[in-house]
């Protein structure tokens, strides 16, 4: 277990003791990690283990029962502009009336303040950005025009012009086409290596071995942290899945092709 | 000749609302306009938010909170009126989150309880205390904008100045606030994580939406009202697909409906809200048929075979 010891550093996103309640009800209990910079991490656990929980409770869009988070060794509030998220695809309305653009747009509102409009310089940034996922003809369509696929990565260069240190992204890979899948991974490898932090919520493990440098094991309560190769064991993922039959042979052929 | 409408003036119904009647007819229809435009655009938000019912109320709520300013103060002074029924509207508001987030009872529901209770209770008020409380029932179901005084009779009717001041409000706040009120339209979670006051964006558009609907209350009632907020939006949501074009169009809805709302009460002889809305529909439906990216009629089009279009009767 070497922690990267070129760069001794304050960890970009630290949790402690993290404990979310759902009316009443625990959802995460005791939650401890550390993660430092230029990390790509997959969370990865059963459905209603607290993935999307966690990621949003880091961000305080859910009251904390007990713990804290930093980032940067600072509160969320103090930190804003160097996060990023993508929230999950079905959790806005692609009816809504505005464009590519418009939406990308958003990405550059935490820079803003309070009252100044997108100028020349954010739609240049956003242009840059819809053209890294190669989504720039688009720029003017409807988003209802626009298939699963194609609004991931809309919403990832909405999450490229927030220019973040720390991105949470919560199931990106879901519902998406392979060559999506293919290119989003492309843009996370590269933001791991400009030194970027990126966490991402993700149910697909056999996929999750191959993408995530490190891997969060979650089921209510942290299982394991670390690196892919450590982690990656059929007695944790037992573990952390309990005892889904159809997840556990799932599992056991992931192990069985990556050999 | 028809027993059951008016007989057709061609001068009465087109001509003269422009010429002899402009004082009062114009007076309607500035106000009119004014309901509507300032609803259309606060509508807007609404709808989006998914909210609509909101609209419903927060316009009932204005009942009990008049008639309980009315009993505290004991006057009928405008802004003791105001004021009683925008702390009502802010209640309804407070109430019904509550309910929604401490108990398991569903955002839809919670609204469902409030308002009628709320609205009950101004019922029940009216009726304990009717012998000093002079409410006309038509007059808070359905409002009566044919009461402002004509343009002509000195200056500049107050109730045209207080509407148009809320209109012109409510467009500096759009204005101004425009960033924070499309993304956490759009996206709750990202507004959050950008550090847009999500909580503060709601209850000021709630506020904003109680104060729209008192000031609204006088000229097109509690039921009236949620027509004009929500036909707008409506109808300019089937026609554009850019959040500031459907305020644009749901300023000129307003604007159509309102005249064409006006020469038909006065064709009809009818109240002019009620035709307001009836129009503003009309012009709903034209939309939903004629709308070029999503009209009725690009589906009627479609499976015709080509080279077998009907011949024009004549």
């Amino acid at each position: 277990m070497t922690k990267t010891p070129d760069r001794p550093q304050v960890p970009s996103l630290e949790i402690h003791d993290l404990t979310v309640a759902y009316h009443q009800k625990p959802v995460l209990w005791g939650i401890d990690i550390s993660i430092t910079s230029g990390r790509l991490v997959g969370i990865v656990g059963p459905n209603g283990a607290g993935k999307s929980t966690l990621i949003k409770a880091c961000m305080g869009l859910l009251p904390l029962s007990s713990g804290w988070v930093k980032f940067f060794g600072e509160p969320f509030s103090r930190a804003a502009t160097r996060i990023g998220y993508v929230p999950q695809r079905e959790s806005v309305d692609w009816d809504f009336p505005v464009n590519v653009m418009d939406v990308v747009l958003m990405g550059r509102y935490g820079r803003l303040g309070l009252l100044r409009r997108p100028g020349k310089a954010d739609r240049e940034i956003a242009r840059q950005c819809l053209e890294k996922v190669q989504m720039l003809p688009y720029a003017n369509r409807q988003i209802s025009n626009l298939s699963g696929g194609q609004q991931q990565r809309v919403f990832l260069a909405r999450a490229l012009a927030q220019e973040a240190d720390l991105y949470f992204m919560d199931e990106p890979f879901a519902g998406v086409d392979a060559a999506t899948e293919a290119a989003i991974v492309a843009v996370l490898r590269e933001l791991r290596d400009q030194g970027k932090t990126i966490l991402v919520v993700h149910h697909d493990l056999p996929t999750a071995r191959q993408y995530f440098d490190d891997l969060v094991l979650l089921n209510m309560r942290l299982v394991a942290y670390g690196k892919t190769e450590d982690v990656f064991t059929a007695e944790l993922l037992q573990k952390t899945y309990g005892g889904r039959l159809t997840i556990l042979s799932e599992v056991a052929s992931a192990l069985g092709t990556a050999r | 000749m028809n027993e059951l409408l008016p007989a057709f003036d061609f001068h009465h119904v087109v001509v003269a609302p422009w010429t002899d009647y402009l004082p009062a007819t114009g007076a309607w229809m500035l106000m009119g306009f004014f309901v509507t435009a300032t609803c259309g655009l606060v509508g807007n938000y609404l709808m989006l938010r998914r909210m609509a019912l909101m609209g419903d109320a927060v316009s009932h709520s204005v009942l009990p909170g008049l008639v309980i300013a009315f009993l505290i103060t004991g006057t009928r002074g405008t802004w003791a009126m105001f004021l009683g029924a925008l702390l009502a509207g802010v209640a309804t508001t407070v109430i019904v989150e509550t309910i929604h987030r401490k108990t398991r009872v569903k955002q839809d529901a919670s609204i469902g309880v409030t308002f009628t209770t709320l609205f009950a209770i101004g019922v029940v008020l009216v009726s304990v205390y009717s012998s000093q409380v002079d409410l006309d029932a038509e007059c808070v179901l359905y409002g009566e904008i044919g009461n402002i005084a004509a343009l002509d009779e000195g200056g500049i009717p107050a109730p045209l100045v207080r509407m148009g001041s809320v209109l012109i409000g409510v467009v500096l706040l759009i204005t101004i606030f425009y960033k924070q009120l499309l993304v956490s339209s759009f996206d709750p979670g990202l507004a959050r994580s950008l550090g847009v006051n999500t909580t503060a964006t709601h209850y000021g558009t709630m506020i904003v939406l109680s104060i729209v609907a008192v000031s609204a209350f006088e000229a097109v009632g509690a039921i009236l009202v949620v027509a004009m907020l929500i036909l707008p939006g409506a109808t300019s949501g089937l026609l554009t697909t850019r959040l500031a074009r459907m305020h644009g169009l749901s300023v000129v809805h307003a604007a159509l409906s309102t005249v064409l709302g006006v020469h038909l009460a006065l064709a009809l002889g009818s109240q002019i809200a009620p035709a307001i809305v009836v129009a503003g529909a009309g012009l709903f439906g034209l939309a939903w048929v004629f709308s070029p990216t999503q009209g009725l009629w690009l589906r009627w089009r479609k499976p015709a075979k080509p080279g077998t279009a009907p011949a024009e009767a004549s």
